[in-house]
């Protein structure tokens, strides 16, 4: 993982202490809330329905076990004895007060932590594989890539007021597993004759107004990478709009300049820049490759499992993957059990995970984008008394990617933003699903809920999508079939008029009786969907 | 009615105009008729509280309920968290907030 060097710890300290100023301003009556709101977001501190909210930042959603043992204890002292961890990787905590911002930030900061650029039209925290580093299918590890972009986008003083917030994800894998298409900028390491480059896509995301990233580059070299995804912010910098924070992203601009015409000015503006000599020198990604370095593996490791116990042998098939090596394997701990609440965790669980990280993962962690955990070094040997653990701290659910694997946005239960709740249709679904069984039949479905338009549960990349809606002050919810963030990256389509609360679980369990009833050999959900088309979905709802 | 509302300054907290000062239980919030926007301003700038406005409700046997649902999950807490809600012993939450 990588560490802080003095001047990054000193950047992170030096910020705690100026909001620490600037929160005794504010209660001194020094500030103005107008003067201070633009501050307290700067730092991840929003005001939400119940409370203040501070959202921090899991770079690349990647955690050591004192980190996340930090992040337990924050649950603890400070909020009322859980977090939620995000689609963005990242962690939010629903309870906080505003007189405890700044120690919080403190303690973050003990442990290489923030939340800096949590918020705020800048570039947020930079998303990728949460299987990075051990996913047997990379052209390159993209780690070192996304905190080198990390640390060019931090205070970077160009892009701290851009037309809108800024999104990028970098993976290194044909299979997509970080929503690449869907963000603002999608980097996709990949090794032609041997070097390793990147190609680049530039315009996609969710809200209001969904588009899956054009490539705008086949192959940029790693040496120029930085000068490019600089070139693409500067085009969207000069020409995004800002008298519309609704058509202020950059897929807009992409979008209504044509991507032909936005290549060929970020083409310009990349020439300009290569003659200013701006990027990074190869020693200074050589140095942050270092930190992300193989750990020592052991050899000779035995890849056989005891598949003795029906239940940890079911969770190895659905939460365990295949490691890049031999003895070692990929845990997923789904923070989705059936009934409870999506990526939360309580202060107990999150301080388990972090144990169990130093005890069988090489003391490392994982946040992914589907709300849920990852171990990425475990002994294979080890995954029986891992599963123990787990199963006995409720950690244990083997549903990975399953029907109740849903990712579900905090909703009108703690959103100020929604429309409606989406929490609670996700238990609902869950829970009907488990209790009929046929979760286990259907397999690989991606269920994604947002509570409003904006999207924070990737509805339009489900491969069944929920959209909460207000109509005349009730709750009601659209049906969005068809979506996938991954390699096949696709935007939902919505069926027909929406459903109250308990009419939206029946109408997921319609569409997923008729692909039961039609699919063909190994088709998921998805396939049987893209075959069929929609007619057939829309006469099992409204026929 | 018409009920003010806002966040305490300092917690964070929820809470309701509710005559002499603030509470934090929706059931003591008052009528303020058309005198919220200017209590509002007044408390913001005394530095108790921020984000104050007024909404629409109505008087029940279970005192003030307000016309949105967003509002009556702000007065109740998190429906899914019974536990941290005002009436974390009634049976089903949802009721009282459809």
């Amino acid at each position: 993982m990588y560490q802080y060097d003095n001047y990054d710890q000193a950047m992170v300290d030096a910020r705690v202490e100026e909001f620490r100023d600037q929160v005794k301003r504010r209660l001194e009556g020094k500030l103005t809330e107008e003067q201070f709101r633009p501050l307290r977001l700067m730092n991840g501190l929003y005001l939400q329905l119940h409370a203040y909210m501070l959202r921090v930042a899991v770079p690349y959603g990647t955690l050591s076990g004192k980190q996340m043992r930090m992040l337990g204890h924050i649950a603890r002292k400070y909020d009322k004895g859980y977090g939620h961890f995000t689609t963005r990787q990242n962690i939010q905590y629903n309870w906080i007060k505003l007189s405890d911002a700044p120690d919080i930030l403190a303690d973050l900061a003990s442990v290489e932590m923030h939340a800096i650029q949590t918020s705020g039209n800048c570039i947020r925290n930079i998303s990728s594989d949460q299987y990075a580093g051990v996913a047997a299918d990379e052209a390159a590890d993209p780690r070192p890539w996304a905190e080198l972009l990390r640390q060019w986008s931090s205070f970077h003083p160009e892009f701290s007021y851009l037309p809108r917030k800024f999104k990028i994800a970098v993976i290194a894998s044909e299979e997509d597993r970080a929503a690449m298409r869907l963000h603002d900028i999608g980097i996709e390491l990949v090794k032609r004759d041997g070097v390793v480059g990147a190609k680049v896509f530039a315009g996609g995301g969710m809200g209001r107004t969904p588009m899956v990233a054009p490539e705008i580059r086949d192959f940029v070299t790693e040496d120029e990478l930085i000068a490019y995804v600089e070139a693409c912010l500067r085009v969207y910098n000069r020409y995004g709009r800002r008298d519309n924070k609704y058509k202020a992203r950059i897929k807009i601009l992409v979008h209504e300049l044509g991507v032909d015409e936005y290549r060929r000015q970020v083409e310009e503006e990349f020439a300009h820049m290569n003659t200013l000599g701006l990027n990074p020198p190869r020693e200074e990604l050589a140095r942050i490759a270092t930190y992300f370095a193989d750990p020592a593996y052991e050899s000779g490791l035995s890849d056989e499992i005891d598949r003795t116990d029906p239940d940890f042998a079911l969770w190895l098939d659905r939460n365990v993957v295949a490691h890049k090596q031999a003895g070692y394997a990929i845990a997923n701990i789904s923070l989705k059990p059936i009934g409870g609440i999506p990526g939360d965790a309580s202060a107990e669980q999150i301080e388990l995970m972090a144990d169990l990280a130093e005890r069988y993962s090489l003391d490392e962690l994982r946040v992914t984008h589907a709300q849920n955990i990852v171990l990425p070094y475990v002994k294979k040997a080890d995954l029986y008394a891992l599963w123990q653990e787990l199963n006995e701290a409720g950690l244990g659910e083997a549903n990975l990617d399953l029907v109740t694997d849903i990712i579900a946005c905090p909703g009108l239960d703690y959103c100020s933003l929604a429309n409606a709740r989406s929490i609670p249709v996700a238990q609902k679904i869950a829970s009907r699903f488990a209790d009929n069984g046929k979760d286990a039949d259907i397999g690989e479905l991606k269920l994604k809920i947002s509570g409003c338009i904006n999207a924070c549960g990737h509805h339009h990349a489900g491969h069944i999508g929920i959209l909460g809606v207000d109509r005349k002050g009730t709750e009601n919810y659209q049906l969005l079939l068809g979506g996938s963030g991954a390699e096949d990256c696709s935007l939902g389509t919505i069926t027909g008029p929406g459903f109250d609360e308990n009419g939206i679980v029946d109408a997921v369990e319609k569409v997923t009786d008729l692909y039961l009833d039609q699919r063909q050999d190994g088709e998921r959900f998805l396939d049987t969907y893209r075959r069929l088309g929609m007619a057939p979905f829309k006469e099992a709802l409204y026929g | 009615m018409k009920i003010l509302t806002a966040n305490d300054l300092t917690t964070g907290d929820v809470v309701w105009w509710a005559g002499d000062g603030w509470s934090r239980l929706l059931i003591e919030a008052i009528d303020v008729a058309d005198k919220g926007e200017e209590i509002g301003q007044r408390e913001e700038i005394a530095r108790r509280i921020i984000g104050a406005y007024v909404i629409d409700g109505e008087m029940t046997d279970d005192g003030p309920r307000p016309a949105h649902i967003k509002d009556r999950i702000r007065g109740l807490g998190p429906t899914v968290r019974p536990d941290l809600t005002s009436k974390p012993e009634a049976g089903d939450l949802a009721k009282w907030v459809i």
